[in-house]
C-alpha cells in the first residue's frame, strides 16, 4: 500500500485564453520524497503547483491524494470543507513571499500557533510551548516570540513561514521558490534547514524553483517543464548530469559556474 | 397613529423580515441578509432592532426598551415612545411584564422566560470584522467553520497583556457551529445567553443582517483551557441598592472627582430598593 503515490496527476491541461499553461501533465509523488520542478519563467511551474494544491481547477485531468488511511481522494472533486481541512492540516504551502501567508500584524508565536488553533488546540500553554519549540527548530531566538514579523529580516520571515507550515506535521508540502529573493549565504542556510527538517519529518515535497542548484541540493527527483509540458523527468543527478532533452541540456549548460 | 401602518412598517416589509427571522432561527448564529429599510432615525441608533421589533410585535404584546440597561435614557425613551405612538401596544419598564424587550448593550439582570423575546440592536454583526477585512473571505470562513483566526486574536491578547482583553462584544460559539457577535453587551452578560429560555433576535440595520438564537441553545464564550472565560464587573457594590452581583456603571456625580457605582439595569435596581 505504501508503494502507491501520495499525490498523482493525470493528463492535467489548463490554458489561460490562447496561452497553454499546462499540456497533458502527468506526475507522481511518493511519501518522503522531494520532487523538484524546474523550468524558466512562464513554463507553467507555479500553475502546476496551484492545480496540484487545489487552488486552481484544471480544464481536464485529475489530481488524486492518498490520505493516511490509504483512501484516495480526487482533489478537485472533494467538497470544499474537506479541501480546506486538508490545506490547513495534512498539507502545507510555502510561498516565495512569506508576507503572503504570514499575518504581519500578529506576533511570531501567534503565526506559528494559528494552524494548531485552527485544528482545535485550546490550551494556551501547549500552543506557546510548541511555538517556542518550532522557533528553535528554525533557528529564531526564543525571545522574539512576541515580536511582530515586520521587525524580522527576509530570511527570518521565510524561516518563520516554514515553522508555521510544519507545526501541524503535514504529510505534503508545496513550496514555490522558497529561497527566491534571499542572498546567497542566507539561501544556503535555509536550504540546509529545509533539507534536514524534511528528512526528519518524512514529508513529501513538491518544490518549484528556477534555480538548478536548489533542485540539485534538495530534489530526489526532478521534472523539467517547458511551455506547459514536462519534457524530461527522472532522478535529479541522472537528469542534471546526463540531460537528454535539448531544453534540459540548455538549462544545465546555462548555469554559471562559481 | 393616522396614516401609518401598525408598528410603522408596511406588512410586506414585515413579512420579508419575518422570513429572514425564520431562517435565522433555523440556523442559530448564522447571519441572514435582509432588505433593511430607511427608518426615521439614523443608522447606529437602533434601526436594525426597531425593524425586528416592528415585525414581531402584535397588538397584545407589552414592550420594554432599554439602552445600556436603563429605561430612562434618550434612546430607550424615544424608541418606546415611537412604538407607543405607531402601534399603540402597552409599554412597560418592568422586565417580568414585557413580552418583547428591545435592548442596546445589555441583557436584563432578571432571568428571561419562554414567553419573552429579546431583540438586540447590532452595529457590526461580523465577529471576524476586525481580523479579516474581506466579507467574501469571512463568509467562506463561516461556511467552513474555519475559526482559528479568532483564537489567534485571543492568543495575542494573552501573550501581550496576560489576559483576554475583550470586555464587550465578546465572541461566542452558537450551537457548536457558528461564531457570533453577541452585539456590544458586556462580557458579563455572555453567560446569560447560554440556554436562555427566551428567543433572542439580532438586527443590524446598516449592515442589513439578521441572526438569532432559539430558546435553550448552547452558547459558549471562546476561551482557552488554561485561560478560561471570566466575566468582568466592577468590584464595588451598587451605591443605590447595594447589589454586588449585578453589572455596574460608574457615574460621575460632581466636578470634584465624586463618583459612584450603580446598577446599569435601572428596573432591577428600583425593584431591589422597593423591596428593601
Amino acid at each position: 500500500m505504501n508503494d502507491d503515490p501520495i499525490l498523482a496527476a493525470r493528463g492535467l491541461t489548463l490554458s489561460f485564453g490562447v496561452i497553454p499553461a499546462l499540456l497533458n501533465v502527468d506526475m507522481e509523488l511518493y511519501l518522503g520524497e522531494i520532487l523538484a520542478i524546474v523550468g524558466e519563467s512562464g513554463s507553467g511551474k507555479t500553475t502546476l503547483l496551484n492545480v496540484l494544491s487545489g487552488l486552481l481547477r484544471p480544464q481536464s485531468g485529475t489530481v488524486t491524494y492518498r490520505d493516511p488511511d490509504g483512501v484516495t481522494h480526487d482533489v478537485h472533486g472533494m467538497p470544499a470543507p474537506m479541501l480546506r481541512t486538508l490545506q490547513r492540516s495534512d498539507w502545507g504551502f510555502v510561498h516565495q513571499d512569506p508576507r503572503r501567508s504570514l499575518r504581519m500584524n500578529v506576533s511570531a508565536g501567534g503565526n506559528v500557533g494559528e494552524r494548531l488553533m485552527a485544528q482545535g488546540a485550546r490550551h494556551y500553554g501547549d500552543i506557546r510551548a510548541q511555538a517556542l519549540d518550532w522557533l528553535e527548530q528554525v533557528e529564531i531566538d526564543a525571545d522574539r516570540i512576541d515580536d511582530l514579523p515586520r521587525t524580522f529580516s527576509g530570511g527570518m520571515l521565510q524561516r518563520l513561514q516554514i515553522a508555521r507550515t510544519l507545526v501541524t506535521h503535514p504529510r505534503l508540502v508545496f513550496m514555490d521558490e522558497p529561497t527566491g529573493g534571499l542572498d546567497v549565504s542566507v539561501q544556503a542556510r535555509l536550504l540546509d534547514l529545509i533539507r534536514s527538517l524534511v528528512a526528519r519529518l518524512g514529508v513529501a515535497v513538491v518544490l518549484v524553483t528556477h534555480d538548478i542548484a536548489v533542485a540539485r541540493l534538495l530534489g530526489h527527483r526532478i521534472a523539467v517543464m517547458q511551455r506547459g509540458r514536462i519534457v524530461e523527468t527522472g532522478l535529479t543527478d541522472q537528469v542534471l548530469d546526463d540531460p537528454r532533452h535539448p531544453y534540459t541540456q540548455l538549462l544545465v549548460s546555462s548555469v554559471l559556474q562559481a | 397613529m393616522k396614516g401609518y401602518n401598525f408598528a410603522y412598517l408596511d406588512e410586506q416589509t414585515k413579512r420579508m423580515i419575518r422570513r429572514a427571522l425564520l431562517k435565522a432561527v433555523a440556523i442559530p448564529g448564522h447571519q441572514v441578509p435582509f432588505g433593511s429599510r430607511e427608518m426615521p432615525l439614523p443608522y447606529g441608533w437602533g434601526t436594525g432592532g426597531i425593524q425586528v421589533t416592528a415585525s414581531v410585535l402584535g397588538r397584545n404584546d407589552t414592550l420594554k426598551v432599554i439602552d445600556q440597561g436603563a429605561d430612562d435614557t434618550t434612546n430607550a425613551v424615544s424608541i418606546r415612545h415611537f412604538f407607543a405612538r405607531t402601534s399603540g401596544v402597552r409599554t412597560t419598564t418592568h422586565t417580568a411584564e414585557a413580552t418583547v424587550i428591545q435592548t442596546r448593550h445589555r441583557i436584563p439582570e432578571e432571568m428571561l422566560l419562554e414567553n419573552q423575546i429579546i431583540v438586540y440592536q447590532v452595529p457590526q454583526p461580523e465577529p471576524l470584522y476586525r481580523l479579516e477585512p474581506s466579507r467574501v473571505e469571512t463568509k467562506r470562513m463561516h461556511a467552513l467553520s474555519d475559526y482559528g483566526l479568532m483564537h489567534v486574536k485571543l492568543y495575542e491578547d494573552i501573550a501581550r497583556l496576560g489576559q483576554i482583553s475583550i470586555s464587550y462584544d465578546y465572541p461566542v460559539m452558537v450551537n457548536d457551529r457558528y461564531l457570533m457577535s453577541p452585539s456590544p453587551i458586556p462580557a458579563f452578560d455572555n453567560p446569560k445567553m447560554n440556554m436562555m429560555p427566551a428567543l433572542q433576535l439580532f438586527g443590524a440595520g446598516r449592515e442589513k443582517r439578521i441572526y438569532a438564537i432559539p430558546p435553550w441553545t448552547d452558547v459558549r464564550s471562546l476561551d482557552f483551557d488554561d485561560h478560561p472565560f471570566r466575566p468582568i464587573n466592577a468590584h464595588q457594590a451598587c451605591g443605590l441598592c447595594g447589589a454586588i452581583d449585578s453589572y455596574k456603571d460608574e457615574v460621575i456625580t460632581d466636578d470634584r472627582g465624586g463618583r459612584m457605582f450603580v446598577c446599569s439595569d435601572t428596573d432591577h435596581c428600583e425593584r431591589r430598593r422597593g423591596a428593601a
